[in-house]
C-alpha cells in the first residue's frame, strides 16, 4: 500500500530534476530546507530522525540534493522527506513536507478491532512492517 | 531515420557577447577600478575564453565543462574581493554559475575547533556557496605545516573534493599575497594542478592611489581643494614607506581620518558652514596626519 503523506503523494515519485526543482521553490521563498528519515511511517508519527540540521542560508538546491544523496545511501529502504521550514514569520512552520524515498515494498497498515464494553469496538491502525520487526530491519529486502 | 537538428554554421560572436550581457559587466570593470590593467586583462581573457566555448558547445563541438576555479594573488587592498564579485557576475551571465552569489570565507569559517568539527563546518560553508563562487580570503592559513595535528589539512581534502566532482555547482576563488600562495601551492599540489587561472593583482601607483581617493570622496560627497590635492599626493608618498601599507585601504582609512579632523575643525570654529565648508577637505586636514610629523622629525 503506497503511502500518501504530504504534498505530491499521489503523483509518481518525483524525479531528482524535479525534486531539485521544488527545493529551488522553497529556497527562493527563503524557508530552511532539512531531510527527515524514518521506517516507521504511521501517520501520526511525526518525529521522524532528522538528517543534520535544517539548512539555512542555502541559495541553490545543489546543496540540498548532495545531502539527499548521502542519506539515501546511509539509510537505504526507509522513507525520506523533505520539509521547508518558514522562519519569516517569527512561528516556525513547516511549509511544505514531501516524500523524496520511499522502500521498494510497502506491506500498509491493518485495521485493528478491539472488542471492549458491551458491543463497542476501538478501531486502531498498526503497520506491518513495524509489526514484524524491530528499528532498522523492518523494510529490509 | 531522422536527420540530427541541424545546428547553426556560422555564429555571431559579437551578438552572442552583446547578448550574454558581459559587456556591461566587464565596461564597469574596466570604468569603476582605477588601474590594474593586467587583471582587466586576464579578466577579459577568461570571459572570452568562456564564451567562445558556449558557442563551441552549441556547434557541438565537443568541450569539457572548463575549470574554473582561480586564484588572485596581491598585496593587501589591491582589489581582489571587489574583481571576485564582478567575476561572480561575469560567471552568471556566461551561464556557468547559477546564482552568482559571492560566499567570502577565511579559515575560521571552514576549519574546526576539535576533532570531527571540521568537516561538517566546511561541508556547511560549501552548501551555501553552491550556485555561486566561494572566495576563500588568505587561503594558505588553511594550511599549517609546523601543527601535524592540525585540521586545515582535512578541510583542504573536502574542498578538493568538491573542487574535481562538482565544478559545475561552484567555482572557488583563493586569494591572498603572492609568495604564501606560492608556497601554499606548493605544498599542496592537488590545489594547484585544480586551479586554471591565476591572476596577479599588481600595487597601485601614486597616481592611481591619489585618482580612487578622489573617486572614494566624490562617492561620499567630498572633494579636496587644490593645495589638499598636492598634500595627499605628498602623504601618499610617505605613506608607502610605512610598514603595513595595504594600498586602497590604506587610503580609505586616511581618508576617514581627514574627515575627522574637518568635522572636529569645522566644528571647534564655531562659525557658520555652508555646503561648500562640509564638502571641502583643506590642506590642513591633509597636515595633520602623523606621517608628515614624523618625515618633518
Amino acid at each position: 500500500m503506497r503511502i500518501t503523506q504530504g504534498c505530491f503523494s499521489f503523483l509518481p515519485d518525483l524525479t531528482d530534476t524535479q525534486i531539485a526543482a521544488q527545493v529551488n521553490y522553497c529556497l527562493e521563498q527563503g524557508w530552511a530546507v532539512a531531510l527527515e528519515f524514518t521506517d516507521d511511517p504511521h501517520p501520526r508519527n511525526t518525529y521522524w530522525n532528522m538528517w543534520g540540521l535544517p539548512m539555512f542560508d542555502l541559495r541553490d538546491p545543489a546543496g540540498v540534493m548532495g545531502e539527499l544523496k548521502a542519506c539515501r545511501e546511509a539509510n537505504p529502504e526507509t522513507y525520506v522527506r523533505i520539509n521547508a521550514f518558514d522562519s519569516t514569520k517569527g512561528w516556525e512552520t513547516v511549509r511544505m513536507s514531501f516524500i523524496v524515498q520511499r522502500p521498494t515494498a510497502e506491506p500498509g497498515f491493518r485495521l485493528v478491532r478491539q472488542e471492549t464494553q458491551g458491543r463497542m469496538l476501538r478501531y486502531t491502525m498498526e503497520s506491518y512492517a513495524v509489526g514484524r520487526a524491530p528499528e532498522g530491519a523492518r523494510y529490509a529486502p | 531515420m531522422n536527420a540530427p537538428e541541424q545546428a547553426p554554421a556560422r555564429i555571431d560572436l559579437g551578438a552572442e557577447f552583446r547578448d550574454a550581457g558581459i559587456g556591461e559587466v566587464l565596461d564597469a570593470l574596466e570604468r569603476d577600478l582605477v588601474g590594474l590593467a593586467p587583471v582587466k586583462r586576464r579578466v577579459r581573457e577568461i570571459a572570452a575564453l568562456l564564451l567562445v566555448d558556449r558557442v563551441r558547445q552549441r556547434l557541438g563541438l565537443a568541450t569539457e565543462h572548463p575549470s574554473l576555479h582561480m586564484s588572485f594573488t596581491g598585496n593587501p587592498g589591491t582589489g581582489k574581493t571587489t574583481v571576485a564579485m564582478r567575476m561572480a557576475e561575469i560567471l552568471h551571465r556566461l551561464g556557468y554559475c547559477r546564482r552568482g552569489h559571492v560566499v567570502a570565507v577565511t579559515r575560521d569559517d571552514l576549519v574546526g575547533q576539535y576533532i570531527g568539527h571540521t568537516a561538517p563546518k566546511t561541508k556547511e560553508v560549501l552548501k551555501r556557496a553552491m550556485g555561486g563562487v566561494l572566495f576563500i580570503d588568505e587561503a594558505y592559513y588553511l594550511y599549517r605545516p609546523e601543527n601535524e595535528k592540525d585540521y586545515g589539512q582535512e578541510a583542504i581534502e573536502i574542498l578538493l573534493q568538491v573542487m574535481e566532482n562538482q565544478r559545475d555547482d561552484l567555482v572557488v576563488i583563493l586569494a591572498g599575497y603572492a609568495e604564501r600562495m606560492e608556497r601554499f601551492f606548493e605544498s599542496n599540489p592537488g590545489m594547484k594542478s585544480r586551479i586554471a587561472h591565476h591572476v596577479d593583482f599588481p600595487d597601485y601607483s601614486d597616481t592611481e592611489l591619489g585618482e580612487i581617493a578622489q573617486r572614494m570622496l566624490a562617492g561620499w560627497n567630498y572633494r579636496f581643494d587644490e593645495a589638499a590635492r598636492v598634500a595627499f599626493a605628498d602623504y601618499i608618498v610617505l605613506r608607502r614607506r610605512q610598514p603595513h601599507f595595504a594600498n586602497a585601504r590604506s587610503i580609505r582609512n586616511a581618508l576617514d581620518r581627514m574627515r575627522l579632523r574637518q568635522a572636529l575643525r569645522l566644528f571647534e570654529s564655531g562659525a557658520t558652514v555652508d555646503a561648500e565648508a562640509l564638502t571641502t577637505l583643506t590642506e590642513a586636514d591633509v597636515r595633520a596626519s602623523r606621517h608628515f610629523q614624523q618625515a618633518a622629525a
